[in-house]
């Protein structure tokens, strides 16, 4: 595929679009169910230098058991890096919940490809169920696609069987005609999931970008047949957001990607966000941030 | 000529800084003596209470760590402000509550002096309430007040534009953050109160004002759980005991004040809305200082 022909977005009619999303009235049940839903598709995230064994331990109780009084389902896995993937495997032995690790010099991909080969063997080795790779984003905007796409591949054959999330950082590659471009590579290079930020710039994921993304998705299956997943990440911290992230999820790829295989929140904040909505929709009062574990 | 049409106002509500519309998009309306509307008030829903608690927990930390001195200052310059806007305040209120113009004029003044007076005590209440405790043993012992935190307030339909205005400041010079719901009877001053709290260097999220009907808001105020306290300034018998009950569930601080008793102008309105916390500071012997501790 020739990358520099991929389509040209047009800005204006992303971001009307996107707001449309945002006027869907969700109540009661599907509101629950909703909530629910977004909960289980929660990558629970830890990305600090100051992450210690008993904190990852911490999280991944949280993943498990999000809320011991509330019937709520599990997160879908506990993000971390390379370093901490065997003590979150352990702490999750058994429980469903998937182990994501980091890769390829997490945030900046500033690295040689071989140590990110390394890098992103060792993850898998230790026990990693899933892999979130950082895009080479000056080599993108230098106009290297083909070294994007290999690099991309090349992780993916590290990977084994690990599936694997392709960061883009859509904060760094300026316009939505780049995101565009950057998504097709990364889809069409074999990425499981495409992913919009880090989580480490201010820009993270946004309504317009993750429906940008969403239809790079849908035209990739349309061409291809096959189904990839999509993670937007950073920024989205509140319960009604996750609803119109869902909302636009349904109404642009369908009800087949309405599941943690396919669709996932990198999120910390929100999960707990998400458990005060539940637990008000359970007790009829609204809730306070003090009452729920910060990790 | 064509007579002039007037333009009127909206009256909106204040919260996190900003004026705006109910989410509820409901309206009810004031009227005067005769009968005539005077201006239509929002009607505020549980919602506009739910995001005026978010935006006042997000201001209380900063706003408590502002110094005595500079959440004096900013008392004072809502009283420089409130001078400028006299004769406009005493016309809403004689039209709110139906009073003749001289006591508005003197319930304005009041307002104003009363923000002054909590100016004064923002640097001198600690000292007050404050203590060093004589307790048997190797310890330091001393109490300090905090705020709570989020303080909640309903205001019933007998209070004046001085009880307002003391109830803001007490709250807010103690470094809480406040949400008071006024009733019909307060809504036009209350909020071009609210002008005044918006530019005087009053931090956004520290003073929202609410307009509506206690009977809807009741429930969510007091049962709210990230609200620390709720002051009711009022007399009705059933809204103190369903405070109470809805209280319960967070442990939230329930403050009653009811209209006769003049809260205007006392430290102790600053104290009902603080929490005291001891410190045991383990200590050598002391009695070779003789100390009294």
């Amino acid at each position: 595929m020739d990358f520099k022909n991929t389509p040209n977005i047009d800005q204006q009619g992303l971001i009307e679009r996107a707001n449309r999303f945002k006027s869907r009235s969700i109540k009661k049940e599907a509101k629950l169910s909703g909530l629910k839903l977004a909960l289980s598709m929660i990558d629970l995230t830890t990305l600090e230098g100051k992450d210690t064994k008993e904190k990852v331990k911490q999280l991944c109780m949280k993943a498990v058991h999000p809320d011991l009084e509330l019937n709520v389902p599990s997160v879908a896995a506990v993000c971390v890096y390379p370093s901490l993937v065997s003590t979150a495997k352990k702490a999750l032995k058994g429980s469903g919940v998937k182990v994501a690790s980091v890769a390829t010099a997490f945030p900046s991909g500033q690295s040689d490809q071989k140590l990110k080969v390394e890098e992103t063997k060792y993850a898998v080795n230790e026990g990693a169920d899933e892999i979130d790779m950082v895009i080479s984003r000056g080599k993108f905007l230098e106009g290297e696609y083909n070294y994007v796409f290999d690099e991309i591949a090349m992780i993916k054959e590290a990977c084994g069987k690990a599936r694997l999330k392709v960061i883009l950082e859509t904060g760094e590659l300026g316009t939505p005609d780049q995101i565009r471009k950057a998504s097709d590579i990364a889809l069409y290079a074999g990425g499981d999931f495409i992913k919009t930020s880090t989580g480490k710039i201010s820009q993270a994921a946004t309504m317009p970008i993750s429906l940008l993304m969403l239809e790079a998705i849908r035209d990739f299956y349309y061409k291809t047949g096959e189904m990839r997943a999509m993670k937007p990440a950073g920024g989205i911290s509140d319960a009604k957001t996750a609803l119109h992230y869902l909302v636009m999820l349904n109404e642009t790829l369908g009800d087949q990607w309405m599941s943690n295989q396919w669709f996932r929140f990198g999120a910390s904040r929100l999960a707990n966000d998400l458990l005060m909505q539940l637990k008000k929709q359970q007790s009829g009062f609204y809730q306070s941030a003090d009452y729920f574990s910060k990790d | 000529m064509n007579k002039r049409v007037e333009v009127l106002k909206t009256y909106k509500l204040y919260i996190g800084g900003k004026f705006s519309r109910t989410e509820s998009g409901r309206y009810f309306k004031l009227e005067d003596k005769k009968g005539h509307t005077v201006a239509n008030l929002c009607q505020s829903s549980r919602k506009d209470f739910r995001n005026s608690v978010v935006v006042a927990r997000k201001a209380q930390i900063a706003w408590e760590e502002r110094s005595a001195y500079n959440k004096g200052q900013i008392l004072y310059r809502i009283a420089e402000n409130l001078e400028g806007r006299k004769s406009e305040l005493a016309d809403l209120i004689s039209a709110e509550r139906k009073l003749d113009k001289k006591k508005a004029d003197e319930e304005v003044n009041d307002a104003i002096d009363t923000f002054l007076y909590f100016a004064g005590w923002t640097d001198k209440y600690q000292a007050i309430f404050s203590s060093v405790n004589p307790v048997a043993s190797s310890h330091f012992n001393f109490s300090i007040l905090e705020a709570l935190g989020v303080v909640s307030s309903i205001m019933g339909p007998d209070n004046n534009f001085q009880q307002l205005a003391a109830l803001i400041s007490a709250a807010i010079a103690g470094g809480n953050t406040l949400i008071t719901l006024v009733p019909a009877e307060l809504s036009l001053s209350a909020m071009t109160l609210a002008e005044v709290i918006h530019h005087s260097d009053v931090p956004a999220g520290v003073v929202n004002i609410l307009t509506g009907f206690e009977d809807e808001l009741l429930e969510h105020m007091a049962g709210h759980m990230d609200v620390n306290a709720l002051l009711y300034w009022g007399d009705k018998k059933e809204t103190v005991i369903k405070i109470r009950e809805l209280s319960e569930s967070n442990l939230k601080r329930s403050v009653f004040w009811p209209t006769e008793k003049n809260r205007a102008r006392s430290p102790y309105s600053i104290y009902d809305l603080q929490e005291i916390k001891t410190t045991w500071h383990p200590i050598e012997q002391i009695g070779g200082a003789t100390s009294a501790y």
